[in-house]
């Protein structure tokens, strides 16, 4: 499957002050290393700030910080903020639809958004912080 | 289609009770393999957590754990709190099965339960390292449990402890 970039980009910047709660970063910061121009992110932040999930902190020194609890807002809370992963109703028009083999599809089809989304909703941004910190290890320990 | 055992079984170690490590967060704790005497309390909270009773179940369980002592293939633990009062803060049950539908040995947790006052408290954590623990010893390199994909708590849990979605896919069919 592949994400929206507005969903991606809002998964790694919540990693980033997830993992360091108590720290503060702008705009700027995180979209140097994830390669998102401030416009986009800043529209991005907005979305998770009204979610509740970072907070804006004024003046000198200011940027966003993490405000929700990363042990239990999973992947799928975040991504649902900017796009749609519900499963197609079975009603929707769509080629062959109405027939016994449009619906026998369908029901395939489910089956792929229902793990999709339970994968999402069982991976939380902690257990997330836990696998990125694991394949940081690992890359490092393969640098000569 | 399930086939069982065939490999040599090698003496396990005697039954032993673990002290949580010095440091560990979470109050003191004992980790040990069950006996018959934790029966109702286990009742109980399984009874709370699941809203199912199921007595017969867990009394069966128990004495089999108590009966296997000298093997690490059925493992039942309790975590229990290091006072006087020994009161049970979660267990665990797993197994080491092996090659069904061709999957090499691994150990299966198929039950667990944490008092719903001391979750947060690194008890699951603990018997689930635990029970790591008795399979290492049984010879098995892996660990499998399976949970509904609605069941928020224990997926949470699980996939916190770092486990990933395996090789199989889970099938069932409604019998008419």
């Amino acid at each position: 499957m592949r994400l929206q970039i507005s969903s991606q980009l809002a998964i790694f910047a919540i990693i980033e002050l997830a993992a360091h709660p108590e720290r503060q970063l702008t705009v700027g910061e995180i979209g140097a290393k994830y390669g998102a121009s401030n416009h986009h992110l800043a529209k991005i932040m907005h979305i998770l700030g009204r979610a509740g999930l970072v907070r804006s902190i004024r003046g000198v020194g200011g940027g966003y910080q993490f405000s929700g609890n990363a042990r239990r807002t999973t992947l799928l809370d975040v991504i649902e903020l900017f796009e749609d992963l519900s499963p197609a109703s079975v009603g929707q028009a769509s080629s062959g639809s109405g027939t016994a083999e449009g619906r026998a599809l369908h029901l395939v089809l489910g089956e792929i958004d229902d793990a999709t989304r339970a994968t999402l909703g069982s991976i939380t941004l902690d257990t997330l912080c836990a696998l990125a910190a694991r394949e940081g290890a690992r890359a490092a320990a393969r640098e000569p | 289609m399930t086939k069982r055992g065939g490999k040599k079984r090698t003496p396990a170690p005697p039954p032993r009770t673990a002290a949580i490590p010095a440091g560990a967060p979470g109050r003191a704790r004992l980790i040990r393999r069950v006996r018959r005497g934790d029966l109702e309390a286990i009742i109980a909270l399984d009874t709370r957590t699941t809203g199912l009773s199921k007595d017969s179940h867990w009394r069966e369980l128990v004495e089999r754990g108590g009966r296997s002592r000298r093997e690490n293939e059925f493992v039942f633990l309790v975590a229990v709190s290091d006072d006087a009062s020994a009161s049970l803060s979660g267990f665990i049950v797993g197994e080491v099965r092996a090659w069904e539908f061709g999957s090499a040995p691994c150990g299966w947790v198929y039950a667990m339960a944490v008092e719903p006052a001391l979750r947060e408290q690194h008890v699951g954590e603990h018997l689930l390292a635990a029970v790591a623990t008795e399979f290492r010893r049984a010879g098995v390199k892996k660990m499998r449990t399976m949970v509904a994909k609605d069941n928020r708590l224990p997926m949470l849990f699980f996939r916190g402890e770092g486990m990933m979605a395996g090789p199989y896919i889970q099938l069932e069919k409604d019998l008419e």
